[in-house]
């Protein structure tokens, strides 16, 4: 069963871990905002816990596809210089990032 | 009529007879934008004369389109309508859109849509709302509402949108056109962005059921590009528009007529299905168990699809980039949650944390593995109903459009909008919205016809004879 602290699904520091693991720094208005957002359809997808799926298989796909293989040959594919036309900023051939290590 | 607002294959006929000529469809089309254009707002970037080859081969097809802003032109804006991809060019063509390419398609230009079609109309976009030219105070639908409402005020002759829970059937139905969301793995999704990969597909938004069908000639296919293409032969679609219906088995399913419905939505698909029975369909009532948990099991599904799909946008290689003044936590942290949180707008970032929640350490067997679990529950309704029967009818949507801004401030009504089209996703199978009557208020009302997966023909087929039946699909919105 779904758990739950009291009475709320969800809490402002779940919603503040949440956005930490999204990578999406939030202003205190959206935090709350956000939270009483979570928080309704939290409760209203809690209806799923009516339905008994204990001896039922999971769908992450609808077609009955496996792995699929293509030749392993050299095609025509996107030179260096088109696929660095939408870098945000380049550096000899690379995509530029900010310093990563201090 | 006005040349606009032909549908296709009225116009092919005139051009391959010469009594017109692709500029001059053109030009009627950019006649309409200019006057229309400025109220409805169907679109996000209008492209630039194109040349027109009039002599053309007897197969071509020349017919002015309008992309949704999801689908990668190469080397022309293509941004979701979203601020995080403003700029973005890609350097390559979806497959569809070389298919349009190769056809002799015309492009009008970008449709305004959901940002990242995450929506049910057309708010959510970053260029703001598109209006339903049926009414301008109300919402055109979602999330391919650019795409429904430039087909419905002939500013395209037709257009090509996506469909991830209803994105095309719902506006479709709003803007009283033809929208098909066909099987998944029938239309290949190299070069659209993707927001749930186990959801979404690409299909027509038209003016009648026969362009549908030759819109899906061009587009439908076995891609090497997208793996979860199926290498199936695609039949000649026209040839389904055979105008009977006689003995098929047609289901309803009572779960789709219960409390929530419009009265006036009911009326119209109730006649719609008598029909049917007049045309010789043996319609009979059916039940589709879990249809009351879709809408929950798709916001599970989806939105978890779309946070890890979204997790690409983090201002390294293309897109929006912003780093903040100072450092915060390090300066690449820093810019990831500077730039998703600049880029991203609201029902956006909603979804990226519902889904990184239900894909969350803790919760993932209780939301995201169970989401899972009642899929497969929802798709065995359809299963079981399809052993039986040939087509499944429902309505569209449980309303006609509403106004703009009145499901803004509340997500989770905006989200039971889709009620009736969701699971058609979440299971995989073809569906089509054709129009079947209109509001007091004079707003398009929508019949949706289901099938067995990669059976579009059949779709096509009843949709067709309930069209030769009825007059709605010849409304035109700005007729005198």
């Amino acid at each position: 069963m779904i758990k739950t602290k009291g009475s709320k699904i969800v809490t402002q520091d779940d919603v503040r871990y949440i956005a930490s693991l999204s990578r999406i720094s939030l202003r205190d208005e959206e935090m709350a905002r956000l939270t009483r957002n979570l928080e309704d359809i939290l409760h209203y997808v809690r209806k799923l816990e009516e339905v008994d799926v204990r001896h039922i298989e999971p769908t992450s796909h609808v077609l009955p596809l496996k792995n699929v293989y293509r030749e392993d040959r050299m095609r025509p594919s996107l030179t260096r210089e088109d696929a660095l036309q939408i870098a945000v900023q380049q550096h000899e051939g690379f995509f530029k990032v900010p310093k990563v290590i201090q | 009529m006005k040349l606009n607002e032909l549908t296709a294959h009225e116009i092919l006929d005139l051009i391959r007879s010469r009594r017109t000529s692709i500029s001059e469809v053109y030009e009627a089309v950019t006649d309409q934008i200019q006057t229309t254009e400025k109220d409805v707002r169907a679109y996000v970037r209008l492209n630039e004369k194109p040349c027109h080859a009039d002599a053309l081969d007897a197969a071509a097809v020349p017919v002015p389109i309008g992309i949704k802003d999801n689908i990668c032109v190469a080397g022309q804006e293509t941004a979701c309508c979203s601020k995080i991809l403003a700029g973005f060019r890609p350097p390559y063509d979806a497959t569809v859109i070389r298919k349009l390419k190769a056809s002799g398609a015309v492009f009008v230009g970008s449709t305004n849509m959901d940002e990242f079609a995450f929506g049910s109309s057309t708010e959510n976009s970053c260029y703001g709302p598109t209006r339903n030219p049926w009414n301008l105070d109300c919402v055109p639908g979602g999330s391919s509402g650019g795409s429904a409402a430039a087909v419905a005020s002939g500013e395209a002759i037709w257009a090509i949108g996506s469909d991830t829970g209803g994105s095309i059937r719902q506006p479709a139905s709003f803007c009283g056109v033809v929208g098909l969301k066909p099987t998944y793995g029938r239309v290949s999704r190299y070069g659209l962005v993707a927001f749930a990969s186990s959801l979404d597909q690409i299909g027509p938004l038209t003016k009648d059921v026969t362009d549908a069908a030759l819109l899906m000639n061009i587009i439908a296919g076995y891609d090497e590009y997208d793996s979860t293409c199926a290498d199936m032969p695609v039949p000649d679609y026209t040839q389904a528009l055979m105008n009977d219906v006689k003995g098929l088995k047609i289901g309803i399913p009572q779960e789709y007529f219960v409390a929530g419905i419009d009265p006036e939505v009911k009326a119209a698909v109730t006649a719609a299905i008598e029909v049917l029975t007049e045309g010789g369909a043996v319609v009979e009532e059916v039940s589709l168990p879990h249809t009351e948990y879709a809408v929950a099991t798709y916001y599970i599904v989806a939105t978890a699809e779309a946070s890890s799909n979204l997790a690409r946008y983090d201002g390294v290689q293309y897109g929006l980039r912003r780093q903040p003044a100072a450092v915060r936590k390090n300066p690449l942290i820093d810019m990831y949650e500077e730039t998703r949180d600049a880029g991203f707008g609201p029902e956006a970032k909603r979804r990226i944390m519902l889904g990184t929640y239900s894909l969350s350490s803790g919760y993932y067997d209780d939301y995201y593995l169970k989401g899972l679990k009642v899929r497969t529950l929802i798709k065995q309704d359809f299963d079981h109903v399809f052993r039986e029967f040939d087509a499944v009818v429902t309505p569209t949507c449980p309303t006609t459009a509403f106004k703009i801004g009145e499901k803004m401030d509340d997500p989770l009504s905006m989200y039971l909008s889709d009620v009736y089209t969701i699971s058609v996703n979440l299971s995989g199978i073809p569906a089509i919205s054709v129009p079947c009557g209109f509001s007091k208020h004079r707003l398009p009302i929508g019949l949706q016809i289901l099938a067995k997966p990669f059976n579009e023909e059949m779709l096509l087929r009843i949709a067709y004879a309930y069209e030769q039946r009825t007059e709605w699909h010849k409304r035109r919105v700005f007729e005198r």
